[in-house]
């Protein structure tokens, strides 16, 4: 007779005690990212009279929606490719440049700083300095005779949106660049020199087509960034400037033009956007990096 | 004149220098090597070379013309580097033709001399893989071949074997040594590894502190160092303190055993402690023709090394390693073992501190 020993049981099946760690940032995508997101998609196909319509996006091909999507494209491209472009010399400058080394500290900290100062605060130091009575403006008009709003100037303006968004779009590209600066060997910059190369050539041929990924990956994020920003625009221009932000506001803020249909339209307008700048992104940086596996 | 005239050659960073007037020449086509322990002052020498960092004073010269004031680009050297630093954007055929576009060879001549050099470094059709895609070994023989593509005046080799695994380490400078052969290119190769630097070179700068503590090929290196730190840092050494027996005798007292020693300085008293060195392949294990030192001791510890056996041998309060071959028809001896120990007089070295 055969004695059986009485089977183990399996040991409960627990969750990892890890999983707790990173519980807040799911609970968050999740509430505020992936919920919404999936509101947005079905508010935008749903009308005023809650049947399922197609008039929300067709409303979005109107002449007005239409100039603030391309606004609004127009000031995040040019603050990101303006922010990038300075941001990077900045970066450049500090780190493989001769300056002084707490020069780099310093630059370092105000980025951290101004990155992080947008919002009707940053339109607002902005109104007082650049504004048609700001500071800036009357010392030019007093002291050095020169009247900017005269010659064509104007804050509330394309430019006057781009130059102010440029105030967080710099300081957040020297921060992000910073660590792919430093991740270029020196001793390739010497292999380069010794092979004949100038300065100039390293960059040409080496240095910047290795930034290149982490430059396009920043590119898409300034953008991403500048497109999304709504309260620097809202202070500084209220409404008088058309963005797709200020836009969407109008259509859910609750006054008279309410359309909350609309208005998850144009929001997935921008996510469709957005998206798109992500996803050149990824294709080229895939293609950029496929040295760097 | 020499090939490479490097003249008192000096470099501080502050207060602290590194290379004290340093002064070496050297013929075209040789194989020299800077030996030294890390901090000597060799990369920094090696560097003032390339171009990348400016001597406080003193001149470096190739072929007659004075390059100390040069840019790395206008120098026309070759430099393979420590660590990998092949451009990690371009393939092989790229980085090898590298210096050629910016010299402006036309893109022809361009890609027969890359096939040329994959030929040379053993890695033919290699041209459109990218160094992530390539082992250690074969990143520094792709470095090598895009150092001495453009066909510089002399190459530079910056410990190139350091971070590669020891087998490697060993075919790669075999390898490096016929290319350097074949091509009649004068290299300098730095190092710390003083095997590396022995079997490789024509001659050797031993280095230290700043300074050089003596130059000549590999043999004189090894079997006539002029000082202690040479001959410590080259090869393994046994150090045996004696006392003068009879200064005019030229006898030396081992802990009681008499040794005569012809290399024994003159002036020196009776009864004076002091150092002798000697190699541990000098020693033998009994009875050697032209041994004329007989010295008793016993067995402490016995390593097998393969085709090498170290036995560590007490004599006195003396301990003295020495290699002998293996035999594979006799046991090596056992720990305890008394034994008898020969070697040459001459061979006892009395070193300058």
């Amino acid at each position: 007779m055969m004695i059986q020993a009485p089977a183990s049981p399996a040991p409960p099946r627990r969750l990892s005690f890890e999983w707790l760690g990173v519980a807040p940032f799911i609970i968050f995508a999740l509430m505020f990212l992936a919920f919404p997101t999936l509101y947005l998609l079905a508010g935008a196909f749903i009308g005023r009279d809650g049947q399922f319509t197609f008039d929300n996006i067709a409303a979005l091909f109107t002449d007005q929606i239409i100039a603030a999507y391309w606004i609004s494209i127009r000031i995040s491209g040019a603050s990101a490719i303006l922010g990038a472009a300075i941001g990077l010399a900045m970066a450049l400058a500090i780190i493989r440049g001769r300056l002084p080394a707490p020069l780099r500290a310093a630059v370092m900290t105000f980025s951290g700083v101004a990155s992080n100062f947008a919002g009707v605060p940053l339109a607002f130091a902005f109104i007082a300095t650049l504004g048609r009575l700001g500071l800036v403006t009357i010392i030019l008009k007093t002291v050095f005779g020169l009247d900017i709003y005269r010659s064509g100037f104007n804050l509330l303006s394309f430019w006057g949106l781009t130059l102010t968004y440029l105030y967080f779009q710099i300081p957040l590209m020297v921060l992000i660049i910073a660590p792919a600066i430093d991740g270029l060997k020196k001793e390739w910059s010497e292999a380069a020199q010794i092979l004949g190369a100038t300065p100039w050539q390293f960059w040409r041929y080496i240095g910047l087509p290795i930034l290149w990924p982490s430059v396009l990956g920043t590119l898409s994020l300034l953008f991403a960034n500048a497109f999304g920003a709504i309260a620097t625009a809202y202070g500084l221009t209220g409404s008088s400037l058309n963005i797709v932000p200020i836009l969407l506001y109008a259509q859910i803020r609750g006054d008279a033009l309410q359309n909350p249909g609309l208005g998850a339209a144009l929001a997935l307008g921008m996510v469709l956007i957005t998206a798109c700048a992500n996803i050149i992104y990824l294709v080229i940086s895939a293609r950029s990096e496929r040295w760097m596996k | 004149m020499a090939f490479l005239d490097v003249s008192k050659l000096t470099k501080s960073y502050g207060s602290n220098t590194v290379v004290k007037g340093v002064s070496f020449g050297f013929d075209k086509g040789e194989f020299i090597s800077l030996l030294g322990p890390s901090g000597c002052g060799k990369t920094t020498i090696l560097r003032m070379i390339a171009g990348f960092e400016t001597p406080s004073s003193g001149t470096v010269m190739v072929d007659g013309q004075d390059i100390t004031s040069l840019k790395p680009n206008q120098r026309q050297l070759g430099m393979v580097f420590q660590a990998y630093a092949l451009f990690p954007n371009l393939n092989v055929g790229d980085n090898i033709g590298f210096g050629l576009k910016i010299a402006g060879v036309p893109a022809e001549e361009r890609r027969a001399r890359v096939v040329d050099m994959l030929k040379l470094i053993g890695l033919p059709g290699f041209e459109t893989r990218y160094p992530y895609e390539m082992s250690g070994g074969q990143q520094q023989r792709v470095a090598l071949a895009r150092a001495i593509a453009p066909r510089p005046r002399m190459l530079l080799l910056d410990e190139p074997l350091s971070a590669l695994d020891a087998k490697i380490r060993v075919s790669l400078r075999e390898e490096i040594r016929a290319i350097q052969r074949e091509l009649g290119i004068t290299t300098v190769f730095v190092t710390h590894d003083q095997e590396e630097a022995l079997s490789i070179s024509d001659r050797i700068v031993v280095m230290n502190a700043g300074n050089i503590e003596q130059l000549g090929a590999p043999h004189d290196i090894y079997n006539t160092p002029k000082t202690r730190f040479v001959a410590t840092f080259v090869g393994q050494l046994n150090n045996l303190d004696v006392t003068v027996a009879d200064p005019v005798a030229r006898t030396v007292s081992l802990d009681g055993q008499i040794i005569t020693v012809p290399n024994l300085p003159a002036g020196i008293s009776a009864n004076a402690a002091m150092v002798l060195t000697v190699r541990p392949e000098v020693l033998s294990v009994g009875q050697r023709p032209g041994n004329d030192v007989t010295l008793n001791g016993t067995v402490e510890d016995v390593t097998f090394l393969g085709s090498v056996i170290r036995i560590r041998v007490k004599l006195g309060h003396n301990v003295v390693s020495l290699d002998t071959f293996n035999d594979q028809r006799a046991a090596p001896p056992q720990r305890g073992e008394v034994i008898t120990v020969t070697l040459a007089g001459k061979d006892l070295l009395v070193l300058a501190n």
